[in-house]
């Protein structure tokens, strides 16, 4: 049984439909991509699917269980995380404690505890802190632990948010653009990460504009256009569907006129 | 800096001062630096960990100042029993008011609770017969230093204010120094950052927010009483806007961030007045002006823009 | 019933008030963003300053109008001095910013002129008209008619001449503005000059009725907001709709509850409308963008 699973999930904006009837499945240990032309749905899809936005329509089953329109919150329990297109990060706090807020759900007892600074609150900390550790290391953010978030580049900060996102311990792991804006070797880093955490038996959802990296380690892409799928398939098939292809030319020529991702 | 050393510090400062005292009118002033500080702490956690702000809460202090005025008047409870009641009070009204409010931000919950913080003077001023209306009315008094003298040992008000003063403050500071290093507060600081993120990971963030806001609440509450136990006397003024508004200009003028800040802050604004009450009337003045130009200037607040000041010319 | 329309005619007039402050809210709103917590003080100076004029041996229309200038500077000023140099900052330090300057626009006035409550007279006579069997003072229908035609002024500004279409552009997309040529920063002066006029504006006609003194101003923002609030945010139609209904609460609440808590029908507005519909009666819904 697939671990994730979309049904006919539809949103509109002032009359516009963002996303509309969309479904497909995730299985763990895969890798499914969402592709698509700029303003095809894709982020709107991701924050419904995160509870971020409620769906309109539709319905989003994890693990067989339906949490269409959970609470984010309640979803990362579940073992859902995600990382955000347009960085989301605790800019003022330690690159650390951002991991470290990662392990929140493990990490966190009673108020009453947390106020007196109870033994258990320092051990589970202590545990927090090398999981932390432990996971920046991955992402070769270790030696920047104590740096002020805000001061990383864009290229660490993606990776500040994978490390946080994977501090969940999540089953399925939905990545919003996590190449967008790093160099060549950064991109390399994060595909073998990608790569590694799906052997790992994480499944990912994918949002990636970098059409090299999608089709190297995908295992399965749905394809977007005006909140609709018009395609899904391997990645081989997909690249040569005349639809894909035209509506990738379309957008070829917009992203031309505005030049921003 | 470590949550031991800035305890140490301060109880530090607190403990030497009074040799600098050059008259017993000292002490209470520092007394009252040390109940406004206590206020400030908690919107500290609102303010600087959580993010939310809130012009209502000298509201809270009015709860528990008048809980100390009412209690033993009214009741016939100890005075000490009626701060404990008046901070229960504050919690539970904080909950079950924060819940809806707290589904609000930034102007909205500005106005939401600054719209609190009036009801609350408006109770007291209007309910006459219960609070004295706009007067005010007299405080009863604790009773404890009365039972220090049977035990062979006199101290005058002042002293013992400034002591009891001093003791809540240093544990008020404990409580939010192990609130800011601990999962608590690392959920408050990140909801302050992302909310979006903050629930990606786990973070309930409505429910921080109603913790920050339940704790302040009672910070602010056992400010408000131990300001009526120690002038014996309370007005309505202690519930009204220019109060809240006090309180969050101390909060942001030392740096919403920290205990010393708001330690720094409480202390600047409550001397203030003090050294210049030939210039009472500038008070409103000079209020206004420490918002804007430090919001414009320096945001972090003052504590950190001097810190950051001298670590430059250090180097 | 006389009763009613009695508390109809008092309510329409504090209404009127409610809904000058609301549009001046509106305006600044649009334009940048930004809620101006000090809003009431505009309607406070306008009060206060004809006063002192009046007092000084002006003639009263010309202490009003020297009071809705200086007013004006002071929204002028407010911008330039206050809020210009802290764009871009959080909504947290706006509020702060925002609330410092009422403060000490309220300190400034009570050093200026002094803290007593003051009125002068009604422009055209004291003598209630009788209107089916309640009474209502001329001067409440300056108020609400002062009302009236700043409203039709702004929807006509707005709707009609280019630097009224210049500070709609700007509030609907200010980067955009600033690519087709409009100067942002003057739609941001503009807009805390007019705001600020129309929050003067309502304290020189309503002082005659309400009386005037220098901490009136922030449960006139409160209540302003309110109103804003109850009638959309950001709509200025709903400002004056919403300005008035909170007035007519209000006085019902006076005539036929209590008096001494219809301050609180305000609050209560507040919570009622966000918890009920968030958007108000005329505002549109958004979701927010990740």
């Amino acid at each position: 049984m697939s671990l994730l699973e979309i049904k006919d999930l539809g949103i509109s904006f002032g009359g516009l439909k963002a996303v509309d009837g969309v479904g497909f499945e995730v299985s763990e240990r895969e890798i499914v991509s969402v592709i698509g032309p700029n303003g095809a749905g894709k982020t709107t899809l991701f924050n419904m699917i995160s509870g971020v936005y409620r769906p309109q329509r539709g319905s989003v089953h994890l693990d067989g269980q339906e949490v269409t329109g959970t609470e984010p919150h309640h979803l990362a329990a579940l073992g859902l995380s995600r990382t955000f297109q347009n960085l989301q990060i605790f800019q003022e706090m330690s690159v650390l404690d951002n991991a470290v807020a990662g392990f929140h759900l493990r990490e966190r007892g009673s108020i009453l505890a947390d106020m007196l600074s109870l033994p258990s609150v320092h051990r589970r900390a202590r545990v927090a802190r090398d999981g932390a550790m432990a996971l920046l290391d991955r992402v070769g953010l270790a030696d920047l632990a104590n740096e002020e978030a805000g001061n990383l580049s864009y290229g660490r900060l993606k990776r500040l948010e994978i490390a946080r996102a994977l501090a969940v311990d999540p089953r399925i792991l939905l990545l919003d653009e996590p190449a967008a804006g790093c160099n060549a070797v950064e991109t390399e880093e994060i595909d073998a990460l990608i790569a590694e955490l799906a052997r790992e038996g994480v499944a990912i959802l994918l949002v990636e504009h970098d059409m090299k990296l999608v089709m190297k380690i995908s295992n399965h892409v749905i394809v977007l256009d005006r909140g609709r799928k018009i395609a899904e398939g391997p990645p081989a098939e997909v690249s040569r569907n005349p639809e894909v292809i035209a509506a990738y030319l379309g957008a070829e020529e917009e992203d031309d006129a505005h030049a921003d991702g | 800096m470590s949550k031991w050393l800035q305890l140490a510090i301060l109880a530090a400062l607190i403990a030497a001062l009074p040799l600098l005292f050059p008259s017993g009118y000292y002490y209470r002033i520092g007394a009252l630096v040390f109940v406004n500080a206590l206020a400030v702490i908690g919107l500290a956690i609102l303010i600087g960990q959580a993010g939310q702000i809130s012009l209502g809460h000298a509201g809270f202090a009015g709860i528990g100042a008048y809980s100390c005025a009412l209690g033993p008047e009214w009741l016939g409870l100890h005075p000490a029993l009626s701060l404990l009641a008046g901070a229960a009070l504050s919690g539970v009204t904080a909950l079950l008011i924060g819940r809806p409010i707290l589904r609000l931000r930034g102007y909205y919950l500005a106005v939401a609770t600054l719209g609190f913080g009036i009801l609350v003077a408006m109770v007291i001023q209007n309910e006459r017969a219960l609070t004295g209306g706009p007067d005010g009315m007299a405080v009863a008094e604790l009773g404890l230093r009365d039972l220090l003298r049977d035990l062979g040992w006199r101290i005058g008000g002042g002293e013992f204010w400034y002591a009891v003063s001093g003791i809540v403050l240093i544990l008020g500071a404990w409580i939010a120094l192990n609130i800011f290093d601990s999962p608590t507060g690392r959920a408050m600081r990140a909801l302050h950052g992302s909310e979006v993120a903050a629930r990606t990971v786990g973070i309930d963030v409505a429910s921080y927010k109603l913790k920050a806001f339940v704790i302040s609440a009672v910070y602010a509450s056992v400010s408000g009483s131990l300001l009526a136990l120690q002038n014996r006397y309370i007005t309505p003024d202690v519930a009204g806007f220019l109060h809240s508004i006090e309180l969050v200009t101390m909060t942001v003028l030392g740096g919403a961030g920290s205990i010393m800040g708001a330690v720094f802050g409480a202390a600047i604004l409550t001397i203030l007045p003090q050294v210049l009450t030939a210039l009472a009337d500038y008070e409103q003045l000079v209020l206004g002006a420490i918002m804007i130009v430090v919001m414009i200037f320096m945001p972090q607040g003052l504590l950190p823009y001097i810190s950051r000041r001298l670590r430059r010319t250090g180097k | 019933m006389d009763a009613l329309l009695q508390f109809v005619f008092s309510g329409l007039t504090v209404g009127a008030v409610y809904a000058l402050v609301a549009l001046g809210f509106t305006i600044i709103y649009n334009a940048s963003d930004v809620v101006n917590f000090a809003q009431g003080e505009f309607v406070m100076l306008g009060g206060m300053i004809t006063w002192f004029g009046h007092d000084a041996g002006l003639p009263l229309m010309l202490a009003a109008a020297l009071a809705i200038a200086v007013t004006t500077a002071v929204g002028v000023a407010l911008n330039k001095f206050a809020i210009e140099p802290a764009r871009g900052a959080p909504v947290v330090s706006l509020i702060i910013i925002t609330i410092g300057a009422s403060i000490l626009i309220r300190g400034a006035t009570q050093l200026i002129f002094d803290k007593q409550i003051h009125r002068y007279p009604a422009f055209t006579g004291e003598n209630p008209i009788e209107v089916m069997g309640a009474t209502i003072l001329p001067q409440s229908l300056w108020v609400i008619g002062g009302a009236v035609a700043v409203f039709v002024a702004l929807w006509l500004f707005f709707s009609r001449t280019l630097m009224g279409k210049a500070v709609l552009a700007t509030a609907n997309n200010r980067l955009a503005a600033q690519l087709v040529g409009i100067n942002t920063n003057w739609v941001m002066t503009l807009s805390f000059g007019l705001s600020a006029a129309i929050g003067a504006l309502a304290g020189v006609l309503v002082t005659p009725i309400t009386l005037i003194s220098y901490d009136v101003g922030v449960a006139l923002a409160l209540k302003g907001f309110a109103g804003a609030m109850l009638g959309g945010m950001g709509n200025p139609k709903g400002a004056l709709v919403g300005g008035l209904a909170l007035g007519l609460l209000e006085a019902l609440t006076a005539g036929y509850l209590s008096s001494q808590y219809k301050d609180a029908v305000a609050f209560i507005v507040i919570l009622a409308v966000l918890f009920v519909m968030p958007q108000g009666l005329f505002g549109k819904t958004s979701a927010d963008r990740v």
